[in-house]
């Protein structure tokens, strides 16, 4: 099976000591299906405590409802879920109390003040009072929402919704944060300050879950990650590992306008190691990008803009798919 | 630091928690096993409080609404219509004044129109326009402990708004007999045995396209007015007579003013007026459980 093979490719998942590392995750198989769609389909992981792991994967790879069964939430059609020890069939309440979850969408309370949104959500877990109002306020201080406290949550820019959010699910201490395209919408300065805090958590030993479809998220995030596409694991490793194995160092980015693409894409045989013709640009793979350009020009292509830049997570996406990851 | 090095380092971390570090204080919460017991047992709870935190947002309108409706009904109908109705016979009424007669009537019918409000547009919202469920949903709580809490807060609403209508109620002298506070309970029940099949209801729907409009206008107002409310039901002709027998109103109305004025009836049907409330709450409570956790976990 593809998943156990890429899975042995871990040298750690690989050591007979197995058994003996603390997984707080661990999916088997584990596959959804609504009527006659396959959203999940037999995927396999484990994920070890304080990791940092992303599902990346395009809209509709089923990262979220991955997502949903692992937050105890939807019910799996087969296979077998362990988190922290417990099935989240079983004991729903027992799963969920370990977990911090920041959903797609936001839900929090409109209605409500900021600072009583975290107040309330605090009394789901059954935390007194005397324990939420002092840690409400450091968590606000965390999200840099202390001078919005007393607002309506309707007041608030989409970042700092998203940032309250993550505030909310840490109100409990969870050991296990969830969190389900958490910058999607967000402008690039308000991603920067929540990834800053994510790495705060991170460095705390945290375990992050995290879906995206931003490839620099991923880079930036990620310990580890699975690269999904519809409801199958792709490949699995770390984002330098998944570079190297399916991409080369660089990446010769060339531009000769939507009409000539693809022409021009044939006569580019045998520079670097693979040429991908999109409609938009060429890519030639190689170790080395200036060199390629050289080689390019040498047989007389004039190309109208030209790039030379790392391999990324995106290269490794369109290579296991032939897709890019998002349109 | 490589990626790599970041592998291999964090395993130990398992036990650090998140808010407690970002602090550096001494302020713990209590283990996940904690949580998950305590909303076991007081999840729909905790719930409720949410809700309650909303509605004291709109307290106001509340209270404003629990006062200023029986008083512009008592008045209207009971000091206004009753001159015209007492004088031609007030013999119907069972011996009472008309005030007497439709003042429980009218007690029942306010918490029945304000389950109307509160378990339709509400549960729309927390499945469909702002997902407010959603988040507790992630909590330990279960959809079961969601429908239960909303319930909860709701049945603190008729409590409050049913004996602020009860306190008007006397004032206006319109509740002589000494058991007549019951009927701020007998309010609560029809207002339950109503809402809650509704709210089974709501919870089924995905689009919001007027049903709970047509609801408002096909089943509550025929219900107000053909319950027995403003003239005794057997006054109706037997083709309408039906529209009493099951509805909410009619058997609160006549299980209050057998409370409020000692209304003599056959105490089977007394028995039949508590049963049948009982008996529609348990079944529409046992719909909406099932279908917030069908439509949850999907």
């Amino acid at each position: 099976m593809r998943v156990s093979e890429l899975a042995s490719k871990e040298s750690r998942a690989s050591s007979p000591s197995d058994a003996a590392l603390p997984y707080v995750i661990t999916a088997e198989n584990l596959t959804k299906r609504y009527g006659d769609v396959t959203a999940v389909d037999g995927i396999s992981f484990r994920v070890p405590a304080g990791e940092a792991f992303g599902l990346l994967g395009p809209n509709g790879a089923g990262k979220s409802t991955t997502m949903k069964m692992i937050g105890g939430v939807s019910q799996r059609t087969s296979g077998s879920l362990n988190i922290m020890g417990l099935d989240p069939e079983q004991h729903g309440p027992e799963v969920r109390a370990h977990l911090g979850v920041v959903p797609q969408q936001d839900n929090l309370d409109e209605e409500l003040k900021v600072r009583d949104n975290l107040l309330v959500y605090g009394r789901y877990f059954g935390l007194p009072m005397s324990y939420l109002k002092p840690k409400a306020d450091e968590l606000l201080e965390f999200a840099q929402l202390t001078d919005k406290a007393n607002s309506k949550v309707d007041a608030l820019s989409g970042g700092m919704k998203r940032r309250l959010t993550i505030a909310r699910s840490l109100i409990n201490e969870p050991r296990i944060l969830l969190l389900d395209e958490p910058t999607t919408g967000l402008d690039p300065q308000a991603r920067h300050i929540l990834w800053d805090r994510l790495f705060r958590l991170k460095e705390q030993g945290v375990t992050l879950i995290l879906t995206t479809h931003y490839m620099d998220e991923a880079e930036q995030l990620c310990d580890r990650l699975i690269v999904v596409d519809k409801g199958r694991i792709m490949a699995e490793g770390s984002p330098a590992s998944l570079i190297r194995e399916y991409s080369t160092r660089e990446v010769l980015e060339l531009r000769f306008g939507s009409e000539r693409n693809a022409s021009v894409g044939a006569e580019l045989g045998g520079i670097g190691e693979r040429v991908e013709t999109l409609p938009d640009r060429v890519l030639i793979y190689a170790h080395d990008g200036e060199a390629a350009l050289e080689q390019v020009t040498a047989r007389g292509l004039r190309p109208v803009t030209s790039l030379v830049r790392r391999s990324s997570l995106e290269d490794v996406f369109l290579r296991l798919t032939g897709r890019s990851l998002v349109d | 630091m490589t990626k790599k090095e970041q592998l291999a380092k964090p395993i130990q971390a398992a036990g650090t928690t998140a808010g407690a570090a970002a602090a550096g204080t001494a302020l713990r919460a209590h283990s996940p096993e904690v949580s998950a017991a305590r909303a076991r047992r007081w999840g729909a709870f905790y719930y409720a409080e949410q809700v309650l935190r909303v509605m004291k947002g709109y307290g106001w309108t509340i209270v404003m609404y629990g006062v200023g409706q029986p008083v512009a009904y008592l008045f209207a109908m009971g000091v206004g219509l009753a001159t015209l109705v007492e004088s031609n016979g007030a013999g119907v009424f069972g011996g009472v004044s008309y005030l007497t007669f439709i003042a429980p009537a009218l007690l029942i019918s306010a918490a029945v129109m304000t389950a109307a409000n509160e378990f339709t547009f509400p549960v729309m919202d927390g499945f469909k326009w702002r997902r407010v469920y959603y988040g507790p949903h992630a909590s330990p709580l279960t959809p079961e402990q969601i429908a239960g809490g909303q319930i909860i807060a709701v049945t603190v609403r008729f409590l409050l708004q049913s004996a602020i209508y009860f306190a008007v109620v006397a004032l206006f002298g319109a509740s002589p007999g000494a058991w007549g506070w019951v009927s701020i309970l007998i309010a609560t029940l029809a207002g339950l045995s109503f809402g809650l099949p509704l709210m089974a209801y709501a919870a089924t729907i995905q689009h919001d396209k007027g049903q709970f409009a047509m609801v408002m206008r096909f089943i509550v107002m025929p219900l107000f007015l053909f319950s027995g409310t403003f003239f005794p039901l057997d006054t109706l002709p037997l083709a309408v007579r039906w529209i009493g027998w099951i509805s909410p109103i009619w058997h609160g109305t006549e299980l209050g003013r057998v409370v409020s004025y000692g209304y003599e009836e056959e105490p089977w049907l007394t028995v039949v007026h508590v049963l049948f409330l009982l008996g529609l709450a348990a079944a529409g409570w046992i719909l909406t459980k099932r279908q917030f956790a069908k439509r949850m976990a999907s």
